[in-house]
């Protein structure tokens, strides 16, 4: 294994779906449902057995919008409000009112949410407004209940292909290129639509501990999503609003806040207080983090020591099984028990992700990018705070609607030497006898993100960074070098971290203002509302380079009051509260 | 540019009595997402998995899929 081939084979199908992690499976699963004689392909880079962003599991729905706790009018008003105005509702409410459907059918497919003794869902309230968290005790078992399904509903699963580039013709997209992750064999997809989940870009910047791999989002969501839809020439929106979350310091995954807060969990300074009013992730709650980190009351905790032991002992089981179970261990390893000790926390370092902010490749209500016939859904979509559920239910959206599209059309015609140029790209690092390894072309990009990208802006840094990413890629392009199949993987990993870097710099130079609290800090320039409110959309320039325009915000389904506008503004908690 | 080689710590274990990799057994090397687990051959002749690559999310698949309990997972030395 990991020996390098040479191979090239071609394939047809009707729907390609790149990506097997949550929402890709969903989006195979509809289409199929909708058009049974549909030829569906689920192509993962991993196994989709245990691929994604959900690898272990989830503790729960953090935007489940449930008749009776609350409404789609109520939600997609909080969400506008949470990413500061700018917000095309169309997606989000039609999220809000079908998520309840993909609910039910989770539950179908043997997923369980916490109910109450009158067999209710028991849903929490951790925003700012509305009541929308909903437990998910045996949220372990999420990804084998989807396994289950895709293997009754008979969808093709393509296990370790990496797709590189998406190809296209006729001003539609075509299919895609892959290569095989041990052997570095190509695969050609023809198909008649493709959708697109390839999650988040979490190996942007580099986390504090300098371990390449321990990230916050899974690492092998490196953001090849961003840099395909990229190259093929979508459109990306408001990608300057990064995602940055709070989190264990070191571990580098959640402390869940959202799981403690509801049974009186919350976050505190290190004299033990709270300083902002709600544990619901915000740019401006980000910023209210960021400056206690950097004040003298500082670092930040999550506190549960005050708890009663039955309290902790359920918060403990939850913690340690689902999502992220070596919580345990590293908690274990430092001697930290919640009874006793607060937990240190901090933030993690900058990535794209929907899923908790709100930048990504640009889709409308029907997961449609702007290239016909291509899909994006999940955390690589620009649909913002979509969670997991998000992921669900948009791909859900997407599979319905790439059903129909590819009744209308056949095969779109590609340029063959397309798929040439990028098996010589891709190639490249192997036919060198030494040079650069991926690894440190990663790192030293990484590196770069923090030591330039990361809130607060600057613009002098941002234009550094610049200018060692073009030196960076000079090395990448002309002198990287691998040894096998698997580094070979590293080394498109690399490329596209390098590609989401670009991007990450230009749209936060070119929106000269700040907005979305921390995320789009921009120190030199005030929230400007007359000039910039409005969605930024990067495509890929005549020059190669990216290239901007300002894109309306669409007009608003649900109306804000004017008293509304600022809820997520007022996150501090007032200096006479907090010394009582 | 010649390549050097630097040592690195690695917090995937197997239990080589433990693990069934000789009676064909891949589980581990299949589920992992980062693909950096293999399949080696001891002195013995017999098979076991190993983590070939550093490159490690402490997710722990690898863990909970095997048959024999034959895997620990640790948290990488730089983050423990």
């Amino acid at each position: 294994m990991d020996e390098i081939l040479d191979g090239l084979t071609q394939i047809d199908c009707d729907i390609l779906v790149i990506g097997g992690g949550t929402a890709g499976p969903m989006a195979a699963l509809k289409a199929k449902k909708k058009n049974p004689g549909a030829n569906v392909v689920l192509l993962d880079k991993a196994n989709v057995k245990r691929s994604g962003a959900i690898s272990m599991g989830m503790d729960g729905l953090n935007n489940s919008v449930i008749p009776g706790y609350a409404t789609p009018e109520q939600y997609t008003k909080e969400i506008t409000i949470a990413n500061d105005g700018i917000v095309d509702q169309k997606p989000v409410y039609r999220y809000a009112e079908e998520c309840y459907g993909i609910i039910k059918e989770l539950d179908s497919f043997g997923i369980r949410f916490q109910k109450d003794q009158n067999g209710e869902y028991d849903v929490k309230k951790v925003h700012h407004i509305g009541t929308y968290v909903l437990p998910m005790p045996n949220g372990d078992t999420v990804k084998k209940a989807l396994y289950r399904q895709l293997r009754k509903a008979r969808i093709s699963v393509v296990n370790r292909y990496m797709a590189t580039r998406l190809l296209t013709g006729e001003g539609r997209v075509a299919g895609a290129v892959c290569v095989n992750t041990r052997t570095a064999e190509f695969l050609v997809i023809r198909a008649k639509a493709v959708i697109m989940g390839l999650g988040a870009a979490g190996r942007l910047g580099l986390p504090t501990s300098g371990y390449l791999y321990g990230t916050y989002e899974n690492p092998s969501n490196s953001g090849e999503g961003y840099a395909m839809a990229y190259h093929a020439g979508a459109g990306l929106a408001n990608l300057e609003c990064y995602q940055i979350n709070p989190l264990i310091k070191d571990y580098n995954g959640p402390a869940c806040a959202y799981v403690a807060g509801p049974m009186g969990g919350y976050t505190s300074n290190a004299q033990g207080e709270r300083f902002i009013e709600c544990d619901y992730w915000s740019g401006q709650m980000m910023q209210e983090f960021y400056d206690e980190l950097q004040s003298g009351k500082g670092p930040v905790f999550l506190k549960l020591n005050h708890l009663a032991e039955e309290t902790v002992a359920e918060i403990e089981k939850v913690l340690h099984i689902v999502e992220r179970p070596t919580r345990g261990h590293f908690h274990a390893g430092r001697g930290t028990d919640y009874r006793k000790q607060m937990i240190e926390m901090h933030i993690s370092e900058i990535g794209f992700c929907s899923g908790h902010s709100a930048s990504g490749v640009f889709v409308d209500e029907h997961a449609r990018t702007t290239i016909p016939g291509l899909y994006a859904a999940g955390d690589m979509a620009n649909v913002p705070h979509n969670y997991m559920l998000g992921a669900f239910t948009h791909g859900a959206f997407a599979g319905e609607d790439a059903a129909d599209f590819m009744g209308e059309v056949d095969f779109a015609e590609f340029d063959l030497a397309d798929v040439e140029a990028e098996r010589a790209r891709v190639l490249a690092p192997t036919k060198r006898d030494d040079g650069i390894p991926p690894n440190q072309i990663e790192y030293k990009t990484r590196r770069l993100v923090n030591d330039y990208l990361q809130p607060p802006k600057v613009t002098a840094k941002m234009e550094l960074a610049q200018k060692r990413f073009a030196e960076v890629r000079e090395d990448m392009e002309q002198g990287m070098h691998v040894r096998d199949a698997h580094e070979l993987m590293r080394s498109l990993e690399a490329a596209s971290i390098l590609d989401c870097a670009d991007m990450a710099a230009a749209a936060s130079l070119y929106r000269t203002e700040s907005r979305w609290g921390l995320y789009h800090n921009r120190v030199e320039y005030a929230r400007d509302d007359e000039n910039w409110f409005c969605h930024t959309l990067l495509t890929k320039g005549a020059d190669g380079r990216p290239a901007h325009e300002k894109r309306e915000v669409q007009p608003y389904v649900v109306d804000i009051a004017e008293d509304e506008k600022d809820a997520y503004y007022k996150q501090r908690v007032d200096a006479s509260v907090a010394a009582e | 540019m010649p390549l050097a080689q630097t040592a690195t710590s690695v917090p995937v274990t197997i239990d080589d009595a433990k693990c069934i990799a000789d009676k064909g057994c891949t589980v581990c090397v299949d589920v992992c997402p980062l693909d950096v687990l293999r399949i080696k051959e001891l002195a013995d002749g017999t098979k076991t998995a190993y983590m070939k690559y550093d490159e490690c999310w402490y997710c722990m698949p690898c863990e909970a899929d095997c048959p024999t309990g034959a895997v620990t997972v640790t948290i990488p030395y730089l983050l423990k």
